[in-house]
Order: C-alpha cells, then structure tokens, then sequence
C-alpha cells in the first residue's frame, strides 16, 4: 500500500441507523429501521426490490429526508446535515462518472472541493487509481472505459475524499456475471485495505453473503434478521429469510408436539413451542438425499426425476412425487446417474426447519 | 437495397436539395440583386447601398440594439431556465409536465396577441422603470421559450442528472458547483444550441417591437424602406446571411455532437468486444 493511501485509510467510524421512518405517497418505505454497523465492517442490506435498502442508504447519505428517526456517523446526529456535508463517499448502481473529465479528473473532483492543494491531489488521485488497478487509464474519459472500469474508477473517486462512510448502492448490478464476481472481491479487498465502515446494499443474495460481515435481510421497510452470512443461510430467523435467502422447498406437514412431520418424516423445528396444526416446512435442497437403489415400492417419499442441473461442484436434481416436486442439492458425483425418468427415494436429513403457516388452509379455518 | 433504387433516392435527394436551396436562396438572390442596382436603367452594379449602410444612424442603433436583445435574451433564457428545468428534474419530476406545457405555450400564441398583453405591462414599465429598449428582452424571453426549452430538455435527456448530481453533493459540491462543474458542462451543446436559436430569433423579430413602439432592426428596416429601399433591402440581406450562418453554426454543433455519440458507441463497442475476450 502506498503512503497516500496509507493516509488515506482511516479507522472506521461507528454508524447507527435509529428507528428510520419514510414514506412516499402513502407507501412505507422504511417502517422503524435500526441499524448499528461497527467501525470497518462491511454491511449488506439484502432484499427485494421496493424492501427500503436503497431508501436507507440514501437517508445515511442525506441524499433524501427521513420522515422520523435519527442517522449518526462516529457519535455525531447527522439527520439534518445536507449529503455535502456528511464526508460519505458513494457509488451508485447507475454509471456515474462526470463524462466531461478523465478518470483521474474524476478521482480529483471531490479532494478538490475538500481544498486539497494540487500536487497532493494529483498524487493520491494517482495512487488511488493503482488501488483499484486502472493506472493505465488514468487519461481515459468515462465513455473509453468499460462498465467494470468506470465502477472501480467510482469507488476510487468516493474514497479519495476520506470519506467517513463507503455507501454502495447496488454498484454491481449493471455489470455481466463474470466481471461482478471479479470486481466483488475487488470492492471486499479495498475495503478491509482502507478499513472504512460500509453499507452495501444489493438484492442479489450470492453478492451479499460473498462480501459482508454481517447481512440484513429486509423486507417491507425493515430488517428481519441481521447476522453473518453463515447465520443467514444456515438459521434463518423467519419463513421470509429462509425462502430469499437460497433454495427451499416448501414441504405440506403437520406441527405436533415441537416437531413437523412431512410425508412420513419427523423433522425437530427451529421454534419447537409452534402451535400444533398444517404447515408449510422450509427445508434446503441439499438437506434433501436421493438414492436411486433398493425397495423403489410407491411412497410418499418415492419419485421420479424431471430434470436434472449441472451447476459445477454439484448439481439440482428436481423430483416429482406426484402432488408435489422437490430440489435436492447433490455433489455432482453423486448426481450423474439421476438422469430424468430415474425412479429415487428421498430422504430428508434431521435439521431443524421453520416452518410457515399454510395460506389455504388459514383461510379455510 | 438495389442499385437502381438506390439511384432513384439519390436522384430524388438532389432534385429535392436543389428545389429547396432555390426556393431559399432566390429570394435572397434577388434581393442581393436589387440591392446592388445603379441608378439609371443600363447603369453598372454597385455596392453603394451596402457602403451607405452605416451613414444611416438609426438604422446602426437599431443594429446595436438588437445584437444586445440578442445577447441578453439569450443569457437570461439560459441562466433562468437551466437551473429550473434541472430541479423539476431531479425534485419535481411531476411537474415536468406542466413545465413543459407553459414553456411551449408561446409558440400556440399570435405574436400580435402577444403584445395585446404585453402592452399594459410595457407602458407601466416605460412609466415607472424604464423605457430603454433592452427592457424588450422580458418579452423576447417569452419568445425564445419553447425553442430554449426544447434544446436544453434534449441536452438534459442525454445525460443521468440526478445520478450525477448525487454523486457531486457526496464528493461535497454545493448546488451551485453542481451546476457549473457538472451540468453544465456536459449540456454545452444544448447550451449553444439554445443559444443561437435565441439570437436568430431575436434578430429577425418586427411584430412585438413595432406595436410595442420600439425601433430594433426589423423596424429600422421598414422604417428605411420608405426613404431608401435599396439600403433596407441590403441590411435585410446582410440580416439574413447572418441569421443564415448562425444556423450553419448551429447544425454544425448538432453534427459535431452526433459524431461524438458515434464515437462513444464505437468506443464501447469496443470495450464490450475487450471484455469477452478476456480483459478485465
């Protein structure tokens, strides 16, 4: 690391987010949101869209007003400082590099307004753009750069400033499958180099448990559950985290006694004190075994395969029981000998699942 | 396409220019032709009435005085209409609509109705502001309108304002640095366009200035015609060509621009052709 990006990294401030409240014409935007991000850690907020992650990175931003609630950046109430003034840098999911100026034009733009004299400006602009590896394209305008480029040259631009906070507003987004993978890990790297305290905000799940810390799943203007990735993935908090957050199949079953029995299958649930009744158990595909040898008598767990897909190290199998098709989630190993029209038994291992209530069968009572 | 179709459009494209540019130039032309006349039936060319242009000096005031309505017409369309047109666009995009409508108004209403309204205003104005004929300006803002506004929405259409001004405030710019280091700059052809639309507008308006009893150049030229019609018809033929290069310059903005876009596209042609082939 360079001594200009050395002065650069500064420790992460505290962020808190508290009881955040917006609506637009009506329609709740943010319904109380709180949210506290440690100094240096990284933060995704991770919904579908029209949840309230981007309106909660653009109230921390000061780029809108909150109808209620309070936003502080290192101890100090930020809530009615204008976005010019908050010392956040920020890179938006839409390109958003002046076309008028160079890469390193753009990189300079904001230490400039900082009062930074020309000489310092020109060096940490310099190194900067090393940081995110575009030396070479210093002199190039936003429309000589690729989609890819123009997003890195964004992110050294919005640290050039020393911003406080690094807000990404789904800055990936635009870009092909390939290069977002790249520049992901890009973005994670600089990131723990400068050590700044950063909101990310995506819909996409594999983005947002590849790069944080810690992810908030929202939904309908707040967050359901806040942990690390792992936590998300492998003890969702609530039916909704479970079904965005990866694969699940949703298993008809009766509650009874803290445990969900599903087609012939006693699974212990994750809230063992559920009242008893039909539901609807969560359960991952790769909790979901296949064997295709031995007693294949008609069963409730007894299937035909449809289809199967190759995803790399594993592989999807899809299954028909007849009322209803399971995914199993197989090392692909295990897999090529299910092609479609294969008779398998499934079995499903013993992991706690959630459970959701079954809509038709609420409506019916 | 087939050849002989082809040669068809080109042979429909050169009658077409060559009628029109006819129609355009022989007026001019024949104006150029009167206006070089000597006295006398068989009496030789002369240039005699272009060279008494500037003897005449009512007729160089109301030059004077248009080329200032020109030019702080032009100005305070822009400096009102800019930052107005950007904020309804990043703050009330509902109102565009409006906006728009109001800004288009001028060009549904007779220039004589025009100053059936402005009369009241401009007799209170010559009362109790002013009765200099640069206050003709107001008026002649509410003429340039719809053209301004047209130029300069096209011009803010082809770049992301909001996502750009956002991301200047969290660099740290004010509004007014939004503004000038980055809108501006990047509608500069609009700018221009709007710009000159305005001026050759202003140059070539008689209606609002003759009701309204102000003497700008179209009316010095009537008013010559009268006494000496071989120098009002040279002066409207040097107004024209000017007019008439104005507009060159302006198509030749508009060109320079679609070049550029063409340039763009063939850049990210071939950055996207980079990209599949393995560069970062």
């Amino acid at each position: 690391m360079t001594a200009s990006v050395e002065a650069t990294l500064r420790s992460g401030v505290e962020v808190r987010l508290e009881d955040l409240r917006r609506r637009y014409a009506g329609v709740t935007a943010l319904d109380g949101l709180s949210l506290t991000m440690a100094p240096g850690e990284l933060v995704c907020l991770l919904g579908p869209s029209g949840c309230g992650k981007t309106t909660a990175l653009r109230l921390l931003a000061g780029l809108e007003e909150a109808d209620g609630g309070r936003v502080l950046i290192g101890g100090e109430d930020v809530t009615n400082v204008p976005a010019n003034k908050r010392e956040i840098g920020m890179v938006f999911q839409a390109y958003s590099l002046f076309p008028h100026m160079t890469a390193m034009q753009n990189v300079a733009f904001g230490m400039q307004l900082h009062k930074v004299g020309p000489a310092e400006r020109r060096k940490r602009a310099g190194d900067m753009l090393e940081l995110v590896g575009l030396s070479a394209h210093a002199h190039k305008y936003a429309s000589q750069l690729s989609g890819g480029q123009q997003q890195r040259v964004a992110l050294a631009r919005a640290l050039a400033i020393e911003p406080k906070v690094l807000l990404l507003d789904e800055p990936l987004s635009a870009l092909d499958a390939r290069v977002r993978a790249r520049l992901r890990d890009e973005i994670r790297r600089v990131q723990l180099e400068v050590g700044t305290t950063t909101l990310f905000v995506t819909h996409d799940q594999e983005e947002a448990l590849a790069i944080a810390d810690r992810v908030g799943v929202m939904n309908a203007g707040r967050i359901e559950q806040l942990g690390p990735p792992t936590t998300i993935y492998s003890r969702p908090a609530t039916p909704f985290v479970a079904e965005f957050v990866g694969l699940t199949n949703r298993l008809p079953g009766v509650v009874k006694g803290g445990e969900v029995e599903v087609r012939g299958t006693r699974l212990p649930l994750v809230k063992p004190d559920s009242a008893d009744g039909e539901a609807i158990a969560l359960v991952r595909p790769e909790a979901v075994t296949l064997a295709s040898d031995g007693d294949m008598m008609p069963g409730p767990l007894v299937g035909t395969v449809i289809a199967t897909v190759f995803l790399g190290a594993t592989s999807r199998v899809t299954v028909d029981l007849g009322d209803i098709t399971v995914l199993a989630q197989l090392p692909t190993s295990d897999a090529v000998a299910l092609t479609a029209g294969t008779r398998v038994r499934l079995s499903l291992r013993k992991d706690p699942v959630l459970i959701a209530r079954d809509e038709k069968a609420s409506a019916e009572a | 396409m087939s050849r002989s179709r082809r040669a068809k459009l080109q042979v429909f494209r050169v009658v077409t220019f060559v009628l029109l540019g006819a129609f355009f130039l022989g007026p001019i032309w024949f104006m150029f032709e009167f206006s070089t006349r000597g006295i006398g039936e068989n009496s030789p060319r002369t240039l005699d009435a272009w060279k008494a242009i500037g003897t005449y000096p009512d007729l160089v005031a109301g030059i004077v005085a248009s080329l200032q309505l020109a030019v702080i017409t032009s100005i305070g369309v822009l400096v009102v209409l800019v930052p107005t047109m950007v904020w309804v666009r990043l703050r009330l995009p509902r109102l565009r609509r409006v906006i728009e409508s109001i800004s288009l108004l001028p060009l549904t209403i007779p220039a004589i109705v025009l100053v059936v309204g402005f009369s009241p205003m401009y007799q209170w104005m010559g009362t109790n502001f002013s009765d200099s004929i640069l206050t003709l300006s107001l008026a002649y803002a509410i003429l340039v309108l719809p053209y301004a506004y047209r130029a300069l929405d096209a011009g803010l259409a082809a770049i992301d304002v909001k996502t750009l001004s956002e991301a200047a405030r969290s660099l740290g710019a004010d509004w007014f640095t939004v503004m000038l280091r980055v809108i501006v700059p990047n509608i500069s052809s609009a700018l221009l366009n709007a710009g000159l639309l305005s001026v050759a507008l202003v140059l070539g308006e008689y209606t609002i200035a003759n009701n309204l009893l102000y003497p700008n150049l179209q009316v010095e030229i009537v008013s010559l015609a009268r006494t000496n019609a071989g120098v009002s018809i040279a002066v409207a033929v040097a107004s024209l060509l000017f007019a008439f290069l104005l507009l060159v310059a302006l198509s030749f903005v508009g060109g320079q621009r679609g070049g550029r876009r063409r340039n763009r596209e063939r850049l990210v042609q071939t950055f996207a052709r980079d990209f599949s082939g393995g560069t970062r």
